[in-house]
């Protein structure tokens, strides 16, 4: 009960729904739905957004928030985003995509809806790892790292090398903003946030594809607790996928804060 | 009566533009019709032809093996097309690039040196219409006045002052046969 | 007033004219006129046309498009469609509507760029996982291609379903004499479940996952229920000279056009040989197909491939009176003079 000497400090955004998710204890897809939903909340677009979600982990992510939201085929987020948006160019599109759907199986649809300058928001949530079918080689598997398909370690001559999907895309003349960014401690998270409202702010105003990767920890399928798991994306995952700006073009400049 | 024209040409001689014309003739006769095209590799550079068919009635099959005519103007359309002509039919040549006469007895064979024809109207790339001028009248498909329609029509903005020198072409062609 | 079309431009014109909002494409002979055609004419109506990256970036975003309440539309050819295949299942899962227009040519593999029909099981069985057959209507003129194509956009409404325009290179390629329909009002609509955003209403989902097995089925049961009511409804064919028929070819599209110059020819010579075309290939005319058999002596099948709408003609047919087959399966169109001597030898079989 509130009264009068309580403020509320924390409370569930409007654009999540009241629901428990399925995610595992540690896992920072929670904390990076709500950030995604804070926004949401802070900018008033929670009605004219619709979501598409991926075959991941974040496969139910539409449980979860309050706005319309399509299910889309393995990888195929990004061309079904392009179909919403470009039937409902006053609509936030966004798609949630995990990195075994955006890096390897949707790659050709990422790179090209980047390349058209498609003007929806990605928000690429990277693990190093395929979370759902239980801790497989992931495209962003850093070399050496243990999953249970590289049991030894990724070795970077058979399996090759990790893909940086930040860096490829800002190669993109169609990508007007593309970063990359961490929920491993609360500055970063504060800072994603910001990214996110970045992008979303940059599709508002027509100035072309953006994208947000966001490192993020799977202590499950690591094998390590929650905190260890937080540690290895600051220690591990940050050298390999340093954080930072790798794309603002100047047509998104104006929309872009801090 | 059903007429089954195969028109065959190098590709930029006209050869599509010529069945083309013929078709939308069948049209403004009200009369079913039918244009197909080669299509696919053998568009690039080598031999293109099309089918032409013109019905009074419904037209099942829209190719034919044996024409009822068929308009050639290189000699490898001469000879795929030549012995497939139907007894009876018509064999409308460009002799300017085709030597071989047919030794048909038959068939009606008509070799007009329609590139010099064309030449002499100063349009060397009129050739098809002096070609298909004997061909619409050596069959009596199609009247020659509905192809001047159909030219009026359908002819495009940069072609437009050729106009009267394409229906002097049809003419000069029909007269040949 | 009749004017010349290409096939694959007159099928272009109808969708627009049938209020085609969303055209996702990508090149492939022998349907590339009907992308070619879109790719000017879409943008001038102020509609979204989108050259995707391959047919698996087109099918989602007619996926997204439709899912988003447009009249939405891809076009494609044999190798195409089995890239399509995946999203042709999230569709039907996802119980959008969508149409697609298949410019069939030879297989399997590359194959060759010539008209084929050998895209029939993969059509009309479903091709992507799962339960599940698209509406497959196979034109046999450029006049029914337009037709039919004003009636796939219905169709796909109606059931909120995939409905395949299945025609092949021939009929995209030919110029026949077609009567374009009057262009439709794209009207604004909300049927209850198109995404157009959360705006006073409850949040919407369009989805194809049912993670329990029970609710899966019941949701299957509902595809089932629909796919029912197709067979019922929806079955359409057309005949020529069968009143008094002895023998009956079955063919469909280009393939029933052939036949029809055969049967012509056939009947010149004292056969008394019809005609019996499906335009639905799903739902097949199991049924009349049946009463045929039970009042002539014996079917001749004629398909460009090795044999596939055969095995539903055999299933109508159910051993009643003997089935031949004639099929040509290198991409190419066969020519009458073929096809007579097979009904020939159909009724030299049961004398």
């Amino acid at each position: 009960m509130l009264t009068d000497d309580m403020q509320v400090v924390y409370e569930c955004p409007d654009a999540l729904t009241d629901v428990i998710t399925h995610y595992c204890p540690g896992c920072t897809h929670g904390v990076i739905h709500r950030l995604i939903a804070e926004v949401l909340d802070e900018m008033g677009i929670r009605e004219k957004t619709i979501g598409v979600a991926p075959v991941g982990c974040s496969v139910f992510i539409y449980n979860y928030f309050d706005c319309d939201f399509a299910q889309a085929a393995h990888g195929r987020a990004p061309a079904m985003a392009t179909g919403l948006k470009r039937v409902h160019p006053d609509r936030v599109v966004f798609t949630y995509q995990g990195d075994g759907d955006l890096a390897a199986i949707g790659t050709a649809e990422i790179i090209h809806a980047a390349a058209r300058g498609e003007n929806i928001s990605v928000f690429f949530v990277n693990n190093a790892v395929y979370g759902m079918t239980g801790g497989q080689m992931a495209p962003t598997t850093l070399p050496g790292m243990k999953t249970t398909s590289s049991p030894t370690g990724r070795d970077v001559e058979l399996a090759g090398f990790p893909l940086r999907v930040s860096e490829l895309l800002a190669q993109m003349t169609g990508a007007a903003y593309v970063v990359r960014r961490s929920v491993h401690d609360p500055g970063n998270i504060n800072k994603t946030k910001k990214a996110i409202r970045n992008a979303l702010n940059v599709q508002l105003n027509q100035a072309g594809f953006s994208l947000v990767e966001i490192l993020s920890s799977c202590p499950t399928n690591w094998g390590t607790s929650a905190l260890d798991a937080l540690k290895f994306v600051k220690e591990q995952m940050l050298p390999f996928y340093p954080l930072g700006d790798y794309k603002v073009a100047d047509s998104a400049k104006s929309f872009i804060v801090g | 009566m059903q007429h089954e024209i195969i028109i065959s040409g190098f590709g930029g001689q006209g050869a599509l533009f010529a069945g083309q014309l013929i078709a939308y003739g069948a049209l403004a006769e009200d009369r079913h019709v039918t244009w197909i095209p080669s299509y696919g590799p053998e568009m690039r550079g080598g031999t293109a032809h099309c089918t032409v068919i013109i019905s009074d009635q419904e037209i099942g099959s829209p190719l034919v093996r044996r024409p009822t005519a068929a308009l050639v103007m290189n000699p490898p359309s001469f000879e795929r097309y030549e012995p497939a002509i139907q007894p009876g039919g018509i064999l409308v040549a460009n002799a300017n690039l085709i030597a071989t006469v047919s030794a048909r007895a038959d068939i009606r064979a008509f070799a007009i040196k329609a590139n010099e024809i064309a030449t002499e109207f100063g349009s060397p790339q009129l050739a098809n219409m002096v070609l298909t001028g004997a061909l619409v009248t050596a069959t009596g498909m199609l009247k020659l006045e509905t192809l001047d329609y159909v030219l009026n029509e359908r002819i495009s903005a940069r072609h437009r002052d050729k106009l009267a020198l394409n229906k002097q072409c049809l003419r000069r062609g029909a007269a040949l046969v | 007033m009749k004017e010349l079309w290409e096939g694959n431009q007159a099928i272009a014109e109808a969708a627009l004219r049938a209020g085609l909002e969303a055209y996702f494409g990508y090149p492939i002979t022998p349907q590339t006129e009907l992308l070619e055609y879109l790719s000017r004419k879409m943008p001038e109506l102020g509609r979204a046309f989108v050259q995707a990256e391959s047919e698996i970036g087109t099918i989602n975003m007619v996926y997204g498009a439709a899912s988003g309440g447009a009249r939405a539309m891809t076009s494609s050819s044999s190798p195409g469609i089995s890239l399509m295949q995946e999203g042709i299942s999230y569709i039907v899962g996802s119980e959008v509507p969508a149409v697609i227009v298949d410019m069939m040519r030879g297989g399997p593999g590359l194959g060759n760029i010539a008209p084929g029909q050998a895209d029939y099981f993969q059509l009309t069985k479903g091709g992507g996982h799962g339960d599940y057959h698209p509406i497959v209507l196979a034109p046999w003129s450029v006049q029914e291609a337009v037709d039919l194509t004003i009636g796939a956009f219905d169709l796909a409404e109606k059931y909120r379903h995939v409905v395949i325009l299945a025609a092949d290179g021939n009929i995209g390629q030919m110029m026949e004499p077609v009567e374009m329909p009057a262009p439709r009002k794209i009207e604004k609509r909300d049927r209850g479940w198109e995404l157009t955003g959360a705006i006073n209403r409850e949040h919407r989902l369009i989805s194809s996952i049912y993670l329990q097995p029970e609710v899966l089925h019941k949701h299957n049961e509902k595809i089932q229920a629909k796919q029912r009511a197709i067979e019922q409804n929806q079955v359409r064919y057309h005949e020529f000279l069968m009143d008094d028929a002895e023998y009956a070819v079955i063919a469909f599209g280009t393939s029933a056009r052939v036949a029809h110059t055969a049967i012509t020819w056939a009947r010149a010579k004292g056969i008394r040989v019809g005609l019996h075309r499906p335009i639905s290939l799903y739902p097949f005319p199991y049924a009349r197909v049946a009463e045929i058999s039970k009042r002539v002596r014996a079917i001749l099948v004629v398909e460009m491939n090795a044999g596939q709408m055969l095995e539903d003609v055999r299933l109508g047919v159910a051993e009643r009176v003997p089935v031949s087959f004639y099929g040509v399966m290198g991409g190419r169109v066969p020519f009458p003079d073929e096809v007579l001597p097979e009904i020939e030898k159909l009724v030299n079989s049961v004398h």
